[in-house]
């Protein structure tokens, strides 16, 4: 099964510095990623820039608002994900526990992505991938 | 999930990721497969007992290298002793201890590289019967229990365990070297090694017992497997072949089965179901497997037939000249009766039904397949479209009678049935 970890690196507010991490931190993550491929478990991975250059588009009664940041609230905002091919919950939570995470506030979530067998049959051929 | 499940969940969770990079270092340690599997078996047991109470500890990987390295160290000194009193030096035990001092979490090491390889390579040695290999080679490398094995592959668990323990007591019989193959020998001991990998994915993806059309469990297993031979061995261009080629057809899983559980063929499926990240990973293995030097091999030709179909985005955009052409090459790398039909097809959909018929025909007294459904499905398909709808339907008939799967035999009645509307 697949899951998506998300991590939520827990920055400050106002955080005007380079969201580039520092090359220990990079090499770190390097070294967790090759461990997870070298599994066999990694499907993809990314990061994704600060906040601060995010934008949400919320609706309103089906209406869009384009909204740009920075947020306020920052605890939850993505910083980048992970998709792993395990074979339980278990494992996916044990891969997220060795993450080279080494400062107070991070978390990641654990999120298990659907399958098309997930969708009950008569939905499944309103399904469509790309 | 009763509350012991529940507890040791994450318990069997590092066993799967630690087990493998456990069992090849204690293997290189004792130099016997099967010891090593049991050493590190009994630290997993210790887990067991003592995680739940005293909580899983940081570094669970270490934990359990630490409690099955005790036990390796004991088992040297007692054969050590042995051997001084038969006046026989050896130098085991002080190996053994120098590697304990290592630290094992430090990622993948060469040595812990090189240790996996030689696991893989030992599992999957031609002393042992096949279905040995792929016991094992689950058992050792994907950390999957004996009852796992056994469900999977539709035996009772019993039949299973004794089929491991034979095979780890034949790889100690023959004295079975814990060594990565050299010279000539490695190309061959590397095809028997990716055969396993591609058996378990085939029994996964067109099961060939039982009611169930596709295993997916097995099929995941193997490409870890074969995700994780690829990073092992990075220079041959099979393994990414191999990789290539599984990541290709499981990328048609989602679209491979109907509602009602049938199958569905490849060019009635619904391509929008086809799963685009396996997809690009299954071309960017092909890329791979085409970047290293010399001619393509068995699976990257069969991988880059795979590629073909994953391109085209409609059925009608389908390069079969191109498919037929790597058929024909894939004929001369691996020749069989089977590649020979698949190339007859190719021909059909790219130079029209007759020109396949052609070469079909020249199939059917081939003695391998005479109990292979897809022979006759194969001639039904290209009669009905030269209008020979009778003769289609009998072929439809014969292959539902000598089909083994449950799914596949309904689905080939289907088209048979419809044909005489």
């Amino acid at each position: 099964m697949r899951f998506m970890l998300f991590i939520h690196p827990g920055l400050p507010s106002s955080t005007e510095e380079n969201s580039i991490p520092s090359r220990e931190a990079i090499e770190a993550m390097s070294r967790y990623n090759r461990q997870l491929h070298e599994a066999g478990v990694l499907l993809d991975v990314n990061g994704l820039h600060s906040p601060n250059e995010a934008v949400r588009i919320s609706f309103h009664v089906g209406k869009p608002q384009v909204v740009d940041g920075p947020f306020a609230e920052t605890k939850e905002l993505v910083g980048g994900y992970w998709i792993i091919d395990v074979k339980t919950k278990a494992e996916a939570i044990e891969w997220a526990k060795r993450c080279p995470i080494d400062a107070e506030g991070p978390m990641i979530e654990v999120r298990r992505i659907f399958e098309i067998s997930d969708f009950p049959p008569e939905l499944r051929e309103a399904v469509w991938l790309g | 999930m009763t509350p012991a499940d529940a507890a040791r969940a994450p318990i069997e969770a590092v066993w799967r990721i630690e087990s493998p990079r456990l069992i090849a270092a204690l293997a290189r340690m004792v130099r016997d497969v099967g010891l090593a599997e049991e050493l590190a078996q009994d630290a997993f047991v210790a887990a067991l007992e003592q995680w739940p109470a005293d909580g899983v500890p940081d570094r669970p990987g270490a934990w359990l290298m630490q409690a099955a390295k005790r036990r390796a160290i004991d088992q040297l000194r007692r054969a050590e002793r042995l051997r001084r009193k038969q006046e026989v030096v050896g130098r085991d035990a002080e190996a053994a201890e120098e590697l304990a001092a290592a630290d094992f979490e430090a990622a993948l090491t060469e040595e812990i590289r090189d240790s996996l390889l030689r696991l893989v390579f030992t599992a999957c040695h031609p002393v042992l019967a096949p279905e040995a290999r792929v016991a094992l080679t689950l058992r050792l490398l994907c950390g999957l229990t004996t009852e796992e094995i056994a469900r999977a592959f539709l035996v009772p668990a019993a039949t299973m365990a004794q089929r491991i323990v034979r095979a780890k007591r034949t790889l100690a019989e023959a004295r079975v070297p814990f060594e990565v193959p050299s010279g000539t020998d490695l190309a061959p001991r590397l095809g028997a090694v990716l055969a396993v990998v591609y058996l378990v994915f085939n029994e996964g993806y067109a099961a060939s017992k039982g009611e169930r059309w596709m295993r997916p469990e097995l099929v995941n297993d193997a490409l870890r497997l074969g995700r994780m031979l690829a990073e092992l061995a990075p220079d041959e261009a099979e393994v990414h072949g191999l990789v290539a080629l599984m990541e290709l057809h499981a990328s048609r899983m989602p679209a491979r089965v109907g509602a009602g559980g049938e199958p569905v063929l490849l060019l009635d499926q619904d391509r929008a179901r086809w799963d685009r990240l396996l997809i690009r990973r299954g071309l960017a293995a092909l890329d791979r497997a085409q970047a290293l030097a010399g001619p393509l091999g068995p699976y990257a030709l069969q991988a880059a037939i795979a590629a073909c179909h994953a391109r085209a985005r409609r059925p009608e955009d389908t390069d079969w000249a191109r498919i037929a052409a790597l058929y024909d090459a894939l004929a001369q790398v691996a020749p069989s009766p089977v590649v020979e039909l698949n190339r007859a097809m190719a021909v059909g959909m790219a130079f029209g039904p007759a020109a396949g018929l052609e070469l079909i025909d020249q199939l059917v007294d081939e003695p391998a397949l005479r109990a292979y459904p897809h022979l006759p499905a194969a001639r039904a398909d290209l009669l009905a479209k030269l209008g020979r709808r009778l003769e289609a339907v009998a072929e439809l008939e014969r292959a539902a009678g000598v089909s083994q799967n449950g799914r596949e035999r309904a689905l080939l009645q289907k088209r048979a049935a419809a044909l005489q509307d």
